[in-house]
């Protein structure tokens, strides 16, 4: 792709960018939320039409206005966000659009026959019998692969593959992306994940505000000096220093013989400006035992607050108690898209500002989220700015708004940092930090490691819905938390 | 877009259909008793539009509205009928009768829609029979003429007399007064307090609602509530009207008319988008169009032709709207 250039009304998004990537090469594209990288990947597959610029597949100038055409050149793409029919089965998704048929009927026989050459010729095992919506997340990306795939792709668009996935999900997805670089597959890899890039890539351009500002082999590439580019100033180090947890502090949240869906018998404690890290694979039922805390599911088991034991289960009773809850998934359970900054900011809150009638006090709803905006340094034009148009990070800055609001006593963090840029990462870990120093209690459960261990004081790992194992933060090592979580360990 | 600029477009289609008839009408469509007479005449079709606005915002639909006015409507006249009492009194108690009986027919539409999350799709369609038959069976399937003219200054009377006789303009008909003010409470409710909030809120994101500690179950049914309590006053409406609560009342177009009406006026079938003054203005667009075509001596087949168009229009029109945003 050569100087590419993409205006939409009040922003440039991309400006004279060019990447090359030759044939059985990884090249990882790194850059901020906003640097411009979805953008240029929609244009490659079609979804967007470039203002300027040329794109040369084996030397030849292409033209690509749809994403039929992205499609016949042999362009592959593999979104963030899934494109599976749940209720088919592998099989059927992977034939979508392009189903083997005899005559006017379907060749179901054919498509199970090609469909499982196709898995054993790159390695890749998954069920294909069953309906993907029934299977975890990091199969479902194993779908998605094997569709892409299934279209004799020569140029494959992975956009942020190990977001949802575990680390051992991730060690198969190497092996494969590693099948199809020996097949003389060009792939272009986007992540947030620094320290995948020396593992999985060859080469790393980065992006920032819609231009291409540096490409390097791995090698030559530290990840200090990619960060730098990225942001474009020196980034200081990944993690903040974690307040040490005074030994007299109390126990803020006790959780016992908490059972739900997916959850068994889980028991543990975090004192007050403690934060205590869930760590394990993706499906252990990490996200479900803070789910069952903030009353989103049901469950039975006790959790008390303070010494006061939550009575009901529902999140407006964990609201009540101090609790707050912020999702894995922003999009689908954290934010209404098609309301403002400012709405969503108060929606867990409106009690706060109804008056009689429930009317709302609208010029306190925007002081309170105003001040939200400074203090979180929200990036957004104004308070009456509809989420939908923010970027990943800005959306789940005003997530935590929603939830800081209530000033909670805990707070629960589920993958809090997935699919954001750096510069928002760090700015969420220093908020966790501030929140810890004012004795808060934070549960975060996270499938980076390195962001368990650089965050969490205590980390307990959770496998097949139980906490098997605790680490205190002097002790927790990458092996040993990996080891407990796939049930290495003794 | 947000709605007040998919209103803004909606207001100057408007205005451009009005001066074009007015222009080919010579000048009889902008007379003010023209005017008027639209008014009155979308009174019924906006205030059941304004109801189910409530229920298409939580991503739902209610189909028995037009069974409710001829239900509500029988109801009401068999009540008025048979009390002894009189002038406002009969009026106030036969009003809070129909409202009471709208209401609780809204809570039996919502309680399977939250209890068993059935589709309120089938819930209402089988309020749409249930509440038509029991109207034949109450009314013996006959109109029951009011016995009562305490009724009569509510369904022809008008207001302001005096003052508009002054400006030398036509008077207005109550009627038209209580269109303003249900789209004025029911505009209120929903855009300025915590109910309004939390009806958005669910039909933008319902998970992202409850996980915030919205009440999803009250909140739904309050939706269906008030689209019982809209179907009662406009049958309120019609009984006066006509001095008679007749089972035949509301059975016609009137739901499929509010539906359009909601959706021409910019909400969202999906649900979480859309305004109660929208609503009116699409109340008001239909009103004007029929009204037009009728000046205009449009054949009255051909007249169902182009409103079938304009809805269709309205609706590909948003759905462009998201297109564009999606593609952002």
């Amino acid at each position: 792709m050569r100087s590419i250039g993409k205006s939409f009304p009040g922003v440039r998004a991309l400006a004279d960018v060019s990447i090359s990537v030759r044939s059985g090469e990884v090249l990882a594209l790194v850059g901020e939320n906003g640097a411009g990288k979805s953008t240029l990947m929609k244009i490659l597959s079609g979804a967007q039409p470039a203002d300027t610029g040329e794109i040369f597949i084996d030397g030849k100038r292409v033209h690509i206005a749809s994403p039929r055409d992205a499609e016949r050149l042999g362009i592959g793409m593999i979104y963030q966000e899934f494109t599976l029919v749940p209720q088919f089965d592998a099989v059927a998704n992977i034939f979508l659009g392009k189903e083997p048929q005899r005559g006017p009927l379907l060749d179901d026989v054919e498509a199970q026959k090609r469909a499982a050459a196709l898995i054993a010729e790159f390695g890749i095992d998954l069920p294909l019998d069953r309906p993907v919506g029934e299977l975890s997340v990091g199969i479902q990306q194993l779908v998605e692969i094997a569709k892409a795939l299934a279209k004799n792709v020569r140029v494959l668009v992975m956009d942020e593959p190990t977001a949802a996935l575990s680390e051992r999900e991730i060690d198969g997805l190497f092996a494969i992306v590693a099948t199809l670089k020996g097949k003389g597959v060009a792939i272009i890899y986007i992540s947030h994940r620094m320290e995948e890039l020396a593992r999985v890539a060859d080469r790393v351009t980065v992006l920032r505000d819609g231009a291409s500002i540096d490409t390097r082999t791995v090698a030559t590439f530290p990840i200090d000096e990619i960060l730098q580019a990225m942001v474009g100033r020196p980034v200081d180090a990944r993690f903040p220093d974690l307040p040490a947890v005074a030994t007299a502090a109390p126990v803020r949240l006790a959780v016992a013989g908490l059972n739900a869906a997916g959850v068994r018998d889980v028991s543990f404690e975090v004192r007050a400006g403690e934060i205590v890290g869930l760590g394990g694979l993706v499906g252990a039922g990490r996200s479900e035992i803070v789910r069952a805390i903030a009353g989103a599911d049901r469950a039975t088991g006790s959790v008390t607050i303070d010494g006061t034991p939550l009575r009901a289960r529902t999140p407006s009773d964990a609201i009540a108690a101090g609790i707050a809850f912020v999702t894995e998934d922003r999009k689908a359970q954290g934010l209404v898209l098609g309301m403002s900054v400012l709405a969503n900011t108060t929606l867990a809150h409106l009690d706060r500002f109804a008056r009689a009638l429930g009317w709302l006090d609208s010029s306190a709803e925007e002081r309170a989220t105003e001040e939200m905006i400074e203090r979180l340094r929200i990036r957004t034009p104004n308070a009456a700015q509809l989420v939908a148009n923010l970027s990943g990070g800005t959306q789940q800055k005003v997530v935590l708004a929603k939830w800081l609001l209530g000033e909670p006593r805990v707070l629960l963090l589920d993958e809090p940092t997935r699919g954001i840029d750096v510069a928002a990462k760090a700015e969420i870990y220093e908020l966790m930090v501030g929140l810890a120093r004012q004795g808060v209690a934070i549960v975060m459960v996270s499938s980076e490691l390195p962001e368990l261990l650089g965050m969490s004081h205590r980390i307990c790992v959770v496998r097949q819905g139980g906490i098997v194992a605790e680490f205190a933060r002097a002790e927790a090592t990458p092996t040993n938390v990996i080891a407990a979580a796939s049930g290495a360990a003794a | 877009m947000n709605p007040r600029l998919r209103l803004a477009g909606t207001i100057l289609v408007l205005l451009l259909l009005v001066i074009g008839v007015n222009i080919a009408a010579h000048g009889s469509f902008l007379e003010p008793s023209n005017i008027v007479r639209v008014l009155r005449q979308i009174t019924y079709n906006c205030i059941l539009g304004v109801g189910e606005t409530f229920t298409i915002l939580t991503a739902g639909i209610d189909l028995s509205i037009g069974s409710l006015v001829s239900l509500t409507g029988v109801v009401m006249a068999l009540l008025a009928n048979s009390l002894h009492l009189s002038g406002f009194a009969l009026v106030a108690v036969v009003l809070l009768a129909g409202i009471a009986l709208g209401a609780g027919a809204g809570y039996v539409n919502a309680l399977p829609v939250v209890r068993l999350n059935l589709p309120p799709f089938i819930t209402t369609l089988a309020m749409m029979q249930v509440a038509l038959g029991l109207s034949y069976i109450i009314s013996h399937g006959r109109p029951i003429p009011l016995t009562s003219n305490a009724f009569n200054s509510i369904g022809i009377g008008s207001f302001l007399g005096g003052l508009s006789a002054k400006l030398h303009l036509p008077a207005l008909p109550i009627p038209v007064l209580w269109m303003a003010v249900v789209v004025i409470i029911c505009s209120l409710l929903l855009e300025k307090t915590r109910f309004g909030r939390s009806i958005l809120a669910l039909g933008g994101n319902e998970e992202a609602a409850r996980l915030a500690g919205i009440a999803v179950h009250r909140v739904k049914t309050m939706a269906y509530v008030i689209s019982g309590i809209c179907a009662a006053i406009a049958g309120f409406l019609y009984m006066a009207l006509f001095s008679t609560g007749s089972p035949q009342t509301g059975t016609g177009d009137e739901m499929l008319n509010a539906i359009a009406a909601v959706v021409v006026g910019g909400t969202s079938l999906a649900g979480g988008r859309g305004t109660i003054v929208g609503t009116f203005f699409g109340a008001l667009l239909i009103g004007l169009l029929d009204n037009a075509m009728n000046l205009l001596n449009i054949d009255s087949y051909l007249q169902k032709v182009v409103l079938g168009a304009v809805i269709l229009l309205a609706v590909a029109l948003d759905e462009i709207r998201k297109r564009y945003l999606a593609a952002r």
